[in-house]
């Protein structure tokens, strides 16, 4: 339209992308609903609003091929709500390519592609096969003694879903209403919430009798399977009067074809008698200025600023809790006391915006949820498995940036389930199992972490042919696999170019997988560990830090360096004489609390040079999954809330950190990364190599 | 839309003079809005929530005081039976969506009595 400003275009793109989110729930919904028989109407209506309003934002911002996929895409479901085509599995697949479209579109447009992709043609043209196929709709019986004059006024849509009513053999109501117009809105929700519990309001007619300026008369034309005596119980009150439109004698009565009013083109759809049209999604949307949700949608950059901005302060809070120190012990109690009350308050102050920052960065874990949903199904239909896909802990809250980067590691995980897992129905129903396979992903939290669990009830890893294949590709020798725990067998998947499979599946491709997932999320500072039995299935479990903005240190000394240990990854801290270790496997390890914990001396690892080490020194305790490790280091300085900054380019690459902060006192130290530390000292050195060579 | 109609009418380049246009959110907030006319137009959607267009054009044919007024219908191209019910009940034009603001201001234009500030409404 006009000039477009860049905040005005990624409003443009986030609300966009927002509406295909809420299209794509919306066909998952109607997809479950078609399966049981029943589309839900409404269902339909809203994946009309959705497209429709998608068609009015691409206009305004003159993207042109959103919007003329856009406009087919609302004339389908335009065609679907009013009857004129049949909602089957083969238009819902169309239905649910359309939103990967969609999504590929605004990519394209927000890189400035000038290509339209190809999958838009493609689907461009079976929606155009779909549309064509339009049914004509016969005429109805006229068997309700409907008044002509309402029946002159009614929508198309409104037809449509009079006409549905009526196949279905309902009862037709005639409710008379007067509403104070001051409180109209009011009294017609109630109404409206009334009605659905038993049918459906096909319309709202004002009568034009006894209108004064202060109130208003209405017939509303409702189906409902209930009898008259239950729907007036309910309906009928001192402003409102029920009337049951008697159905005629059967015989005589000619079918209209529902073009002019008097043919009995009675539509019900009592649920939601929207009509939408091009407007109906902007008459909810601006019906009123006051918004419906109390939200502001806010770029996650400007969090991140907020955050580091917070970061400083909290460096500033620091410096002047030293400053109180010294103060004291230079002498002016008085100042030093109201130094330190001041610095207590302003700490107190910054947690607050800390946390509240924090917590807005918080999405739910259902937004991926609901794309991998999507995907489940697509695949499912595509390799002729029948799967369920059971999610529960939707409502977890993690970081947005994790969230963002988790749905290609959990879709890779998924395709491996379906693909590799699941097995053929004949298969599963030979020994046993329901034709239908188990996908279930859970999520929940767990202290500071974010647990993720993907989990199918398939065949599980073949440990013999995983064993043959690392062998095939010199990941390990024979002699050394026959020593693997099972563990370890099973991480093997995690080898680059180690794949069960010999040929190459159609969804999971090669074998170029889990090391790619597993890199992605210990790029996120989380673990993945794996579980499977044979002819019982898989289960991969993902653990993730909550977030990635603010991290809670644990600060140690090592000779003349201090590193930061995000605080997450420690269970506890002891101190450390050098006595009760022993050697186990080529590495130290001691016993705590009666299990075996393996020491590593963190000065050794970061080949730090040798320097004079006191006598007593600390074990610290680390735990990522259910690995642990204890890391010997020479004092333990502090803890501190620190905010990581990425090492740069150059240094980027370097294992076994996470990235650098300010300590307080002007200083900069590096974080660890704990997952990749005990990755690397804990994994098989047969592996590491390997690994290393890769790499 | 309404956003949309209402700039197209206020652009001076409409030639239609100074014009006060009210907007109503829906049918019920027109018919809230019609006792505090008069309007020299009316200009509706046919699809809305609850109140649909036709039942507003039939509303307002019927009452006494609303009667002579004039009433746009607006509506997709594809509803061919929902604008022949529309001017069958007594609406007076008709316009179909997509449209541009030229297309809107002749619309208008035509069914705009000659004097007095232009007024209109829409759900």
């Amino acid at each position: 339209m006009v000039e477009m400003t860049d905040k005005a275009r990624e409003e443009f793109f986030s609300e966009a992308q927002e509406i295909v989110e809420a299209f794509s729930r919306n066909l998952l919904s109607l997809d479950a609903s078609q399966r049981k028989g029943h589309p839900d109407p409404e269902l339909i209506n809203e994946a009309f609003r959705a497209v429709h309003t998608l068609k009015g934002l691409a206009g305004l911002f003159g993207a042109t091929r959103l919007g003329s996929l856009s406009h087919r895409l609302e004339d389908l479901l335009d065609a679907l709500r009013l009857g004129r085509v049949e909602l089957t599995l083969d238009v819902l697949d169309v239905l649910f390519t359309s939103v990967t479209v969609f999504t590929r579109l605004l990519e394209a447009e927000q890189a400035g592609e000038v290509e339209p992709p190809a999958a838009l043609r493609d689907l461009l043209e079976a929606i155009q096969a779909i549309s064509s196929e339009q049914k004509k709709r016969g005429g109805l019986a006229a068997t309700y003694d409907l008044d002509p004059g309402m029946l002159a006024v009614l929508t198309e849509y409104e037809e449509h879903r009079l006409r549905v009513n009526i196949e279905n053999n309902v009862n037709l109501y005639r409710l008379r209403v007067r509403f104070e117009l001051s409180s109209i809105d009011k009294e017609l929700e109630s109404t409206k919430d009334k009605a659905r519990e038993f049918g459906e309001i096909i319309t709202y007619l004002p009568t034009g009798e006894a209108s004064s300026a202060d109130s208003i008369e209405l017939d509303l034309l409702m189906a409902s399977p209930a009898d008259y005596a239950t729907v007036a119980a309910a309906l009928a009150g001192d402003n409102a009067i029920l009337e049951e439109i008697p159905r005629r004698q059967v015989g005589g009565a000619s079918a209209s074809e529902g073009g002019e009013g008097d043919e009995l083109a009675v539509s019900e759809d009592g649920l939601e008698a929207d009509r939408l049209d091009e407007d109906g999604q902007n008459i909810e949307r601006t019906g009123s200025l006051r918004s419906i949700t109390q939200t502001v949608r806010v770029d996650i950059r400007k969090l991140d600023h907020l955050m580091n901005v917070v970061g400083e302060l909290s460096i500033v809070g620091n410096t002047l809790a030293q400053l109180s120190e010294r103060v004291r012990a230079e002498g002016s109690r008085q100042v030093a006391m109201e130094l330190h009350r001041l610095q207590r308050n302003y700490a107190r102050r910054l947690t607050e915006i800390q946390d509240g920052i924090l917590e807005m960065r918080m999405v739910p874990l259902g937004q991926v949820f609901e794309r991998l949903a999507r995907a489940v199904r697509q695949m499912s239909r595509e390799l002729g498995k029948e799967i369920r896909l059971v999610i529960t802990g939707a409502e977890t809250e993690i970081d947005k940036l994790i969230v963002e980067e988790l749905s290609d590691p959990l879709m890779h995980m998924i395709r491996n389930a379906i693909d590799h897992g699941i097995e053929p129905v004949e298969e599963r129903e030979a020994v046993g199992k329901p034709a239908a396979g188990t996908i279930a992903l859970n999520a929940y939290q767990k202290g500071n972490h974010v647990m993720l669990e993907v989990e199918d009830d398939g065949r599980g890893i073949d440990e013999a042919a995983l064993i043959r294949r690392a062998v095939s590709f010199g990941a390990v020798d024979k002699g050394a696999a026959a020593e693997l725990t099972r563990e370890e067998i099973l991480s093997l998947v995690f080898l680059p170019g180690v794949s069960t499979r010999q040929e190459v599946g159609d969804l999971s491709g090669r074998g170029v997988g889990m090391d790619v997932v597993k890199t992605n999320i210990a790029k996120l500072g989380g673990v993945i560990d794996l579980h499977s039995e044979a002819g019982i299935g898989t289960k991969v479990t993902i653990t993730l830090p909550i977030t990635l903005a603010i991290v809670r240190s644990l600060l140690v000394q090592c000779g003349p360096q201090v590193f930061a240990v995000p605080l997450s990854t420690v269970s506890e801290a002891l101190t450390f004489d050098g006595t009760g270790t022993r050697q186990v496997e080529g590495r130290e390890v001691m016993t705590l609390r009666g299990s075996t914990l393996p020491l590593c001396r963190l000065a050794d690892l970061l080949m730090i040079p040798e320097y004079p080490r006191p006598a007593r020194e600390f074990v610290v305790v680390t735990t990522m999954g259910d690995r642990r490790l204890g890391l010997i280091v020479d004092y333990l300085v502090g803890q501190q809330d620190i905010v990581i900054k990425p090492l740069g380019a150059s240094l980027g690459s370097v294992r076994g950190f996470a990235g650098a902060s300010e300590l307080g006192d002007q200083r900069v130290g590096l974080v660890l990364d704990t997952a990749a530390i005990i990755e690397e000292v804990l994994t098989p050195t047969e592996m590491r190599r390997h690994e290393v060579r890769h790499g | 839309m309404r956003a949309f109609v209402r700039a197209a009418l206020e652009d001076p380049a409409a030639g239609l003079g100074p014009v006060d246009v009210v907007e109503a959110a829906t049918g019920f907030d027109a018919l809230r809005l019609l006792p505090r006319g008069p309007y020299q137009l009316v200009i509706s959607d046919i699809n809305m929530p609850h109140i649909n267009g036709l039942e507003l054009v039939r509303f307002i044919r019927q009452s006494d005081q609303h009667r002579e007024t004039r009433v746009l219908l607006i509506s997709t191209q594809a509803s061919e039976r929902d604008r022949e019910r529309g001017l069958s009940l007594g609406a007076d034009g008709y316009l179909p969506k997509p449209f541009t603001p030229e297309e809107l201001w002749s619309a208008v234009g035509q069914h705009l009595p000659s004097d007095a500030p232009a007024q209109r409404r829409d759900g």
